[in-house]
């Protein structure tokens, strides 16, 4: 049968085109027949257990589920004849007889399906008398409420957990009406995409925990916008109540997001309204900020900027800033004669910058993630940083792709992975050079030993039609990076397969497209800024203590220059380094653009009122660029700031491809007892850190020093007994967890995470002891 | 003429023995079979012949069922056979695998040969702990004697069977609820297409018979498929397990020629206990239609005439009531039942089972209410070919039937606020 082939059937009298082996309910939904329907999801497996999609079939004896029947030529279907009708309403009575009528009170109302449903479908008097169903509820997380009573048992959560989210943590136990949907094992729900179920539940029975009893449905205001707080950009719908952020839900975008969001886009918004938000602009004076009006804060600003030698200038952008943020930054900095800028605040090695791929990406558009034969993972917990890519990366694997990986710390994930190579940090190099090896690439002046395992990988990637060699986050930060990148480079090659990089924040290919790094040869990297020190740094979006590589060394930078900072939050750091703060709106506050990691521009506008005083950045800087005298900084609107720089930008060329990379000597050595860094996801940028609900999820970070049962007991520690870790000049006292993902003579302690401001780097040699 | 075929054994001393059943002609089909290399298609065909039809309840045509699969697809195929026997009033397959498991073993070899598949599954009743023993030894008499297993009797043909003891969930005897079952799962119909035939047991094609029909086979094959044929009547060949249960003198298992008078097995049975009148029989187990006393005196045992009256012969559990029962009572025992074994997978059984339960116990109480009959049979219409599975028609059939035939009871109940029958 050629996928072209079309078939003819008739709804209603209507005649539609139909592609063979489709289901009945899929025509009509692209034909815009209505057909209710519960427990049918055009991304979920058919289960047709609702029974509210029955329809009359021509010479079927009974009416037949349109979510589980396949067109065949020539079919004749009712959607509302008589024997369909009669079918619907039945089955809405039914499932009306047990539900509350709780509507009044219940977070699902006015955007409720069963309520839709119930006013084409069900009577006005129920007939049935008899004592209504309750059903006990379980706390199952911070995310999402429970009112199990209202459960209309359609099973979407739970084909969700099974076929989405990739555990079956919601399940239905219990018979016929003591059937009842709930968590097998009492604890919550861990999926980094759980809320969804939110979402996917047709009543009342799981909803938004930080949404409840907030507002009601037909109070909201819809903005279109774009999530924040990964590299997918996905696509979402802010829902607003007087000028606040209410709540987060998906937007379809098939080629992004699909239908889905990940936990932290859904949830991050919460971190928009704390105590910390910084309402008006700051002075500091006597040694004190101390809040002053706009004007005089501007004045303050450009007098400060112009007032510094512009080798002495430097600034550091968040890879979250929107691109038009980014581009007037740079603007602004190289008006003033500077070129000291950079948005790669978690990388330390720099060393690679002259061999810089041109634009840094994903190397796949994400739905061809999905047709992968193999992928090597390095220094990536790919299932908790980029929570959709990785479910791209599942489909594949369902399909009979292999994921394999090569990282510091064994991180799960909700596929198998056919290979993994899990060792200290400083072994990662070892690993991949001996990957190159068994392909016969370069291995870099790499001494490398190729085993089985290395093979393995290898033929792997050889054997795919296609593949990808990923570098994720933790090789980013990684002390060697630009040899792990030339690896991975020189791996891919061999292979011929993609080089891909999974880059930090929502925005770093804007990065790279909006000048937000040093040029080639003028100006300081972040770890130039780092080492040479400042007379004044500019930080847009940036708490310096969790949002950068090295928090030791970022003290002494700050510590040593002017800062001026455009921030949404005053952080205990800002408070005490910073000269001058101006508070700025924050993403779903502000118009803007992000380039996700496949390279989509993709724009939005601001949804809710800036707290307090706060401003939109462009808006910010667009004024200090006048009152520094510089030209050109007239744009009336952000979509003028976005002009000028996809002006300037030109075609977006997508492109990782090294240039004349030089081979480096590790950095990182073998020791006694290394750092394992890395960010955990809820800790990668200011919101995230500040919602409340998703740190009291289980990815939440628990603050401890995790180590194997094995290093524990040669440093003779124990789980729950306070241990001091010491790196460089910095120490921090924390109770010891016992995690045997943790590999030997290891440590995690990540940055971005309270006490991690205390320590240097992410990586590198540290000492543990009891406290 | 009776114990012709599945009860052949009984009258012999330790009839479950391997040693009994070969005394009888135990495995000479089998060995004919491989010996001879009968062909699948000439065993299919013969077993068309015989006119067996499913006797688990549905009465399809067994040959018919098995010409379905694909016996040249690569890969595993199951042969499963339902012996979970969960109809309330059947008990006919449990005496099988009591008293002759080696007809049932021989069968599902038989059937695993003419259908090309690579092993059988017996899935057994979770309260046949006896039956169930009984048949593991005699799986186990089977290999030892190379009648089961790999290479049987030296003919390159290897077929394996194994028990699978269930946990007491009636839904599980459905057939797609029982291949889940089997694979670890939560016992819940399959919606249907696909068909086991094409995806079945672990996603393979599969072919699902009762005990009874399987442990048919050897002698159909034995004596071939016209004898067994006429041992019965026009459209229900051979003969059939009843269990017959109730008012009755002598309850018990009869194997009979299909088409023998209702008048006759009752006979058999010991007559009406106690001098009492028959007032109704449920002839096919208490999902089937209840039918009066002088509709079904005047019946044969066989799936047409059963139909004719307006119900079914099902599984051949007879339930005899005689004239002291309160009928309200009954169903709502009956309907407690299904409200209680629903699988709650679909909406109209799940919520419908416990509307017509309370409805009934209701009424029963003496709570009723004047419309409440006209409900329940609205709402047995909202339920009856609604569902994923059988269970909805069965759950539905008892209520509308009962209601049809003693609506003057419920009436009575509903007026008087108690029992016509009892003075209660």
């Amino acid at each position: 049968m050629s996928e072209q082939q079309t078939i003819t059937i008739e709804v209603d009298g209507k005649k539609l085109e139909a592609a063979p082996g489709q289901m009945l309910i899929e025509v009509t939904d692209a034909a815009g027949i209505t057909v209710p329907r519960f427990c049918y999801h055009k991304k979920l497996s058919v289960a047709a257990n609702c029974r509210m999609c029955l329809v009359e079939v021509e010479n079927a004896p009974k009416p037949l589920p349109a979510c589980a029947t396949p067109v065949a030529d020539g079919m004749k279907a009712w959607t509302c004849s008589p024997l369909a009708r009669q079918a619907q309403k039945g089955t809405m009575e039914f499932l009306l007889i047990n539900h509350p009528l709780d509507c009044p009170i219940c977070d699902q109302g006015g955007e409720c399906e069963l309520q839709d449903v119930a006013m084409g479908f069900g009577e006005g008097v129920s007939r049935f008398s008899e004592g209504k169903r309750v059903v006990a509820s379980h706390d199952i997380g911070p995310l999402i409420a429970t009112d199990m009573t209202r459960c209309i048992h359609c099973t979407r959560c739970v084909r969700f957990g099974d076929e989405i989210a990739g555990i079956r943590e919601l399940g239905a136990t219990g018979r016929g009406e003591h059937m009842k949907i709930g968590v097998y094992v009492e604890r919550s729900v861990s999926s980094e995409l759980s809320g969804n179920v939110i979402d996917l539940c047709p009543v009342g029975a799981l909803t938004s925990k930080p949404f409840r009893y907030r507002a009601r449905a037909w109070e909201l205001t819809q903005y279109d916008s774009v999530a924040a707080h990964d590299g997918v950009g996905s696509n979402i719908h802010v829902h607003v109540r007087n000028h606040q952020v209410m709540r987060v839900v998906p937007k379809d975008n098939e080629a992004v997001n699909e239908t889905w969001i990940s936990d932290r886009d859904r949830f991050s918004y919460q971190g928009l309204y704390t105590d910390d938000r910084l309402q008006k602009p700051m002075l500091r004076q006597d040694g004190q900020l101390r809040e002053v009006e706009w004007q005089q804060a501007l004045l303050e600003g450009a007098a400060l900027l112009k007032s510094v030698d512009p080798a002495r200038l430097g600034a550091l952008v968040s890879p979250s800033a929107t691109l038009e943020e980014m581009h007037l930054l740079q603007k602004l900095l190289r008006g003033l004669g500077s070129n000291n800028i950079d948005h790669r605040l978690r990388q330390t090695d720099f060393r690679g910058d002259a061999a810089n791929p041109a634009t840094p990406w994903l190397g796949q558009r994400f739905a061809d993630l999905e047709n992968n034969q193999a992928v090597l993972l390095v220094g990536s917990w790919l299932r908790k940083d980029q929570p959709l890519l990785n479910h791209r990366l599942r489909k594949s694997v369902l399909a009979g792709g292999q994921v394999m990986a090569i990282n510091p710390l064994d991180y799960d994930f909700n596929y198998s992975l056919s290979n993994k190579l899990i060792g200290a940090p400083a072994d990662m190099v070892g690993h991949l050079a001996a990957v190159a090896a068994a392909l016969g690439a370069d291995t870099a002046g790499v001494n490398a030993n190729a085993e089985a395992a290395h093979q393995a990988i290898a033929d792997a990637l050889k054997a795919a039609g296609k593949g990808l060699v990923l570098l994720g986050s933790v090789a980013q930060m990684h002390p060697d990076y630009s040899l792990l990148r030339l690896l991975a480079n020189n791996i891919a090659q061999a292979a011929h397969v993609d080089l891909g990089f999974v880059g930090e924040g929502a925005n770093s290919t804007g990065g790279w497209l909006a000048g937000a790094v040093p040029k080639a040869g003028e100006g300081l990297s972040f770890a130039g800024m780092l080492e040479q020190g400042l007379d004044a740094c500019v930080l847009l979006n940036v708490e310096p203590e969790f949002d950068t590589a090295n928090p030791a060394a970022m003290a002494g930078l700050l510590n040593a220059s002017k800062v001026l900072a455009l921030t949404t939050h005053l952080s205990p750091w800002l408070l005490e380094y910073a000269d001058l703060v101006l508070p700025v709106a924050a993403t779903p506050e502000t118009s803007g653009s992000f380039v996700n990691l496949q390279g989509d521009v993709q724009s939005f506008n601001g949804a809710a009122r800036p707290a307090g005083e706060a401003r939109p950045a462009w808006k910010v800087l667009r004024v200090l660029g006048n009152l520094a005298d510089l030209e050109a900084f007239d744009h009336e609107s952000s979509r003028d700031v976005l002009e000028e720089a996809l002006q300037s930008i030109g075609e977006i060329k997508l492109d990782n491809s090294l240039s004349n990379a030089q081979a480096v000597t590790a950095r990182l050595v073998s020791a006694d007892l290394q750092r394992i860094g890395g960010v955990p996801l809820y800790s990668v940028d200011m919101l995230a850190r500040r919602s409340g609900a998703l740190q009291h999820t289980p990815d939440g970070w628990k603050a401890g020093l995790y180590v194997c049962a094995d290093t524990a007991s040669q440093l003779g520690l124990v789980e729950g007994s306070s241990a001091v870790l010491r790196q460089g000049d910095g120490e921090l006292t924390l109770p010891l967890v016992v995690d045997d993902r943790v590999p030997g003579n290891c440590v995690w302690m990540p940055t971005g995470v309270p006490g991690s401001e205390l320590l240097g780097e992410g990586f590198g040699t540290v000492s543990l002891e009891k406290a | 003429m009776a114990n012709e075929v599945c009860l052949r054994t009984l009258h012999l001393d330790r009839s479950w023995l391997l040693s009994t059943y070969e005394s009888e002609g135990g495995y000479e089909a089998l060995r004919k079979i491989l010996k001879e290399k009968i062909s699948q298609e000439d065993i299919i065909e013969t077993v068309k012949t015989s006119g067996l039809r499913g006797r688990g309840g549905a009465g399809f045509p067994t040959g018919l069922k098995w010409s379905f699969i694909n016996r040249s697809a690569a890969g595993d195929k199951y042969i499963v056979c339902n012996s979970d026997e969960g109809e309330p009033g059947t008990f006919k397959d449990r005496d099988i695998l009591r008293y002759n498991p080696h007809a049932l073993v021989e069968g599902m070899i038989i059937a695993g040969y003419a259908t090309g598949s690579t092993a059988g599954y017996n899935y057994i009743r979770g309260e046949f702990w006896e039956p169930y023993e009984r048949f593991e030894a005699a799986l186990q008499e089977a290999r030892e004697a190379g009648l089961l297993g790999e290479n049987i009797l030296g003919s390159g043909f290897s077929f394996d069977i194994h028990a699978h003891l269930g946990a007491g969930a009636y839904v599980c005897g459905e057939e797609t609820a029982l291949l889940e079952s089997i694979e670890g799962k939560k016992g819940q119909p399959r919606f249907k297409p696909p068909f086991p035939a094409m995806f079945g047991l672990y996603g393979r094609p599969t072919i699902i018979n009762n005990t009874e029909s399987l442990a048919s086979i050897p002698d159909i094959i034995r004596q071939g498929g016209e004898w067994f044929r006429d041992i019965g009547v026009e459209n229900s060949g051979g003969s059939k397990l009843f269990s017959i249960s109730g008012n009755i003198n002598n309850p018990g298992v009869f194997e009979i020629p299909m088409g023998t008078p209702f008048s006759e097995l009752l006979e058999m049975a010991g007559g009406m206990k106690d001098g009492y009148n028959l007032k109704a029989v449920i002839p096919g187990g208490s999902s089937s239609p209840v039918l009066p006393a002088e509709v079904m005196m005047d019946l044969t045992m066989d799936y047409d005439a059963i139909a004719k009256a307006g119900s079914m012969l099902g599984s051949g559990a007879v339930i005899v009531i005689d004239d002291r029962q309160c009928m309200v009572k009954l169903l709502d025992r009956i309907s407690y039942f299904y409200y209680e074994e629903s699988c709650g997978q679909c909406t109209p059984c799940r919520e419908g089972t416990g509307w017509m339960h309370r409805v009934i116990h209701r009424i029963e109480q003496g709570q009723g209410r004047q419309e409440d009959m006209d409900l329940l049979n609205d709402v047995t219409k909202r339920i009856m070919g609604r569902t994923i599975c059988a269970l909805g028609d069965a759950a539905a059939m008892p209520v509308a039937a009962f209601i049809k035939h003693f609506r003057e009871e419920f009436q009575y109940h509903i007026d008087h606020k108690q029992c016509m029958v009892g003075g209660r």
